[in-house]
């Protein structure tokens, strides 16, 4: 390695790194004396009731809208694929939509669009902030999951199968999907870190999610607050690995049993 | 009635016809290719056969039954794809025992089967691997392992080999007709190579422009062409386009030459015909003055080495004839040499053409 891209390196891990360090520093002040150092910050989030009922509330959220996603666009992006070409580029179009419109725009237009809705649904998290997030993910669900469907021959895989007497069910679960499970890992990832870290449609929208009581916290609380970001970011990092985990865990023990023989 | 009938389908796309009414009836256990070049239609017919595609007109029946409307996933057809078509998240058992799984079969009745036919396939070796730890000429054998567990009513084949290497092409060739052989089961098969074709059918169907140009056997596609195209895609040919001045002789003029061709013999004085001549079949030596008989004298042009044989290319005339000799004979025949061809007047094929066409197209005569 040389010693210009050690230098980048070092500069590139200094750039996240720093703000984690002061972040953590100001964490362990105490909220009386102001001095270093203290892990009463972490005591004060963890024993605070809105900090478990918030990150359920956005875990389940992010669950839910990863669920929708899955359910919505394998198919779909399957169908385009196989059958339906010409109708890519509209649908990569649209998929930029979430990314064109402001945020403050696209609420707006959600709260709207939905009024007149069933309570159930547009006065419950689960009902219309889980779809405004299906909308919100729909670029990061469509290009992760665009790509993948490209890696791998869909037509021949999916014609072998049913030459095989496979039905369209289970050429989608078990010939389809396990080989684009990367592809519906990473948009998964995305699709949790959004979910996880979406502050303004759930605050237009009145619902206490995470991210608005990281916010409150902030507002409210100095010290405690930088123990709160440093604990969601190690609570997004660790969901992340276990979707991996348990995403990835088929996989390798197949490559490890093939590489032992 | 054939076991499997292909009975006039068409299937047009758009304002190509890609099959414009084919016709194909074969029996139980026996092997037909279908050969042709690009955008003839034979892969189209192999996909309407495998339930992929519909066809506008015409029907499929296997084995009495109109299978035509029939799903792909409920016609028992096994199919080897031109792509490599393995499901990557699986290993070669898995793969092979894939089929049976949907057929509901237990893991017990599915062990004899799968083990017995990679083994078959000689891929015992193997069962464990994934297709991405798996060679080219390995992954087309599993393939061929995975469509034949399901004991299909019709094997399919698309070009299995044309993205392999030309020795384990001829190779698995001859294990794919082994096996069929041996399990006695209906093929199908598709090829552009003609020499892949004539090694390993019963039958052999050459395609052209969606419909059969023509079928019989790997002998008779060789020795007896019936259209100018069979000629020129079966093998080497040369062609001479002739004109009969007299038929109760059987003389021919070509190129202001005249030559004797038995099988010009009973037809009409000024009938068009093509004379097609194997290069197996012309005999080359140096000419002496005048040059002998019923022979076409030129300069050798150029020689290619084809290992036992030579192939020799002579012109002259405005004509062009290959030859194959030996390689010793050859040697005596260097570039820009004075050599006589003798057309072999019983050796030689004859096919009409239109009196008012436009013939033959115009082809280098070993342009293959």
């Amino acid at each position: 390695m040389t010693l210009s891209a050690v230098i980048w390196l070092l500069l590139g891990a200094a750039y996240f790194i720093i703000p984690l360090f002061a972040t953590l520093l100001i964490s362990l002040k105490s909220t009386q004396t102001g001095k270093c150092c203290t892990a009463h910050n972490y005591g004060w989030v963890l024993h605070n009731g809105d900090f478990w009922h918030t990150l359920r509330l956005s875990a389940l959220l992010a669950v839910e809208t990863i669920v929708i996603s899955l359910a919505l666009f394998v198919p779909t992006i399957y169908l385009i694929h196989l059958k339906l070409p010409r109708l890519r580029p509209v649908i990569a179009f649209l998929a930029l939509v979430p990314f064109i419109v402001p945020p403050i725009v696209m609420v707006v237009g959600l709260l709207r669009t939905f009024k007149g809705t069933p309570d159930w649904f547009y006065q419950k998290p689960y009902g219309f902030l889980a779809a405004s997030y299906v909308i919100l993910a729909f670029p990061y669900m469509f290009f992760s999951l665009d790509a993948g469907f490209r890696s791998i021959d869909v037509h021949t895989l999916t014609e072998a199968s049913q030459s095989l007497g496979a039905k369209w069910p289970t050429t989608l679960f078990r010939v389809i999907l396990p080989n684009i499970r990367s592809a519906a890992l990473a948009a998964s990832f995305l699709t949790l870190a959004i979910v996880m870290g979406e502050f303004t449609i759930a605050n237009l929208a009145a619902f206490h999610t995470f991210p608005i009581f990281i916010q409150f916290v902030s507002e409210s609380q100095g010290f405690p607050a930088g123990a709160l970001t440093l604990m969601s970011f190690g609570i997004t990092w660790a969901a992340m690995l276990s979707l991996l985990l348990v995403g990835r865990k088929r996989g390798a023990r197949g490559a490890v049993i093939a590489g032992a023989r | 009635m054939g076991y499997l009938e292909l009975q006039n389908l068409h299937r047009d796309f758009g304002t190509v016809k890609a099959l414009n009414g084919i016709n194909i009836s074969l029996g139980e256990g026996e092997f037909l290719s279908l050969l042709g070049p690009s955008g003839c239609g034979k892969t189209t017919a192999l996909r309407l056969v495998a339930g992929f595609d519909r066809p506008n007109q015409g029907r499929i029946i296997v084995d009495g039954k109109d299978v035509t409307a029939v799903a792909p996933n409920k016609r028992d057809m096994g199919m080897v794809f031109q792509a490599y078509s393995l499901f990557p998240n699986m290993t070669a058992r898995q793969n092979v025992e894939f089929g049976l799984k949907i057929r509901g079969k237990s893991k017990g009745d599915r062990a004899k089967p799968v083990d017995e036919l990679l083994e078959l396939v000689g891929l015992s070796h193997a069962v464990d691997r994934y297709p991405h730890q798996l060679s080219g000429g390995m992954q087309q054998r599993v393939a061929l392992a995975r469509a034949l567990a399901i004991q299909p009513r019709v094997l399919l084949l698309d070009e299995p080999l044309s993205a392999l290497d030309a020795k384990v092409r001829v190779q698995l060739r001859e294990e794919i007709r082994r096996i069929q052989l041996e399990l006695g089961i209906t093929t199908l098969y598709v090829t552009h190579d003609q020499e892949e074709a004539l090694a390993v059918s019963d039958h052999v169907a050459v395609m052209y422009g969606g419909v059969i140009e023509q079928m019989g056997t790997p002998s008779e596609m060789y020795t007896a062409p019936a259209t100018p195209f069979v000629a020129e895609f079966i093998g080497t040919m040369n062609r001479l386009d002739a004109t009969v001045v007299d038929g109760g002789t059987g003389e021919v003029e070509h190129a202001g030459m005249r030559l004797r061709v038995d099988a010009a013999q009973g037809r009409r004085n000024g009938e068009r015909v093509l004379v097609l001549i194997r290069p197996e079949s012309l005999e080359l030596e140096a000419a002496t003055n005048g040059g002998a008989p019923n022979s076409f004298v030129g300069e050798v042009l150029t020689q290619t080495f084809l290992g036992p044989v030579t192939r020799v290319k002579v012109t002259g005339s405005g004509t062009n004839l290959i030859a194959d000799m030996s390689t010793a004979r050859a040697a005596a025949l260097p570039v820009g040499a004075r050599v006589s061809a003798k057309i072999p007047s019983e050796g030689a094929k004859l096919i009409s053409l239109p009196d008012d066409g436009p013939g033959l197209p115009v082809l280098d005569p070993d342009d293959h």
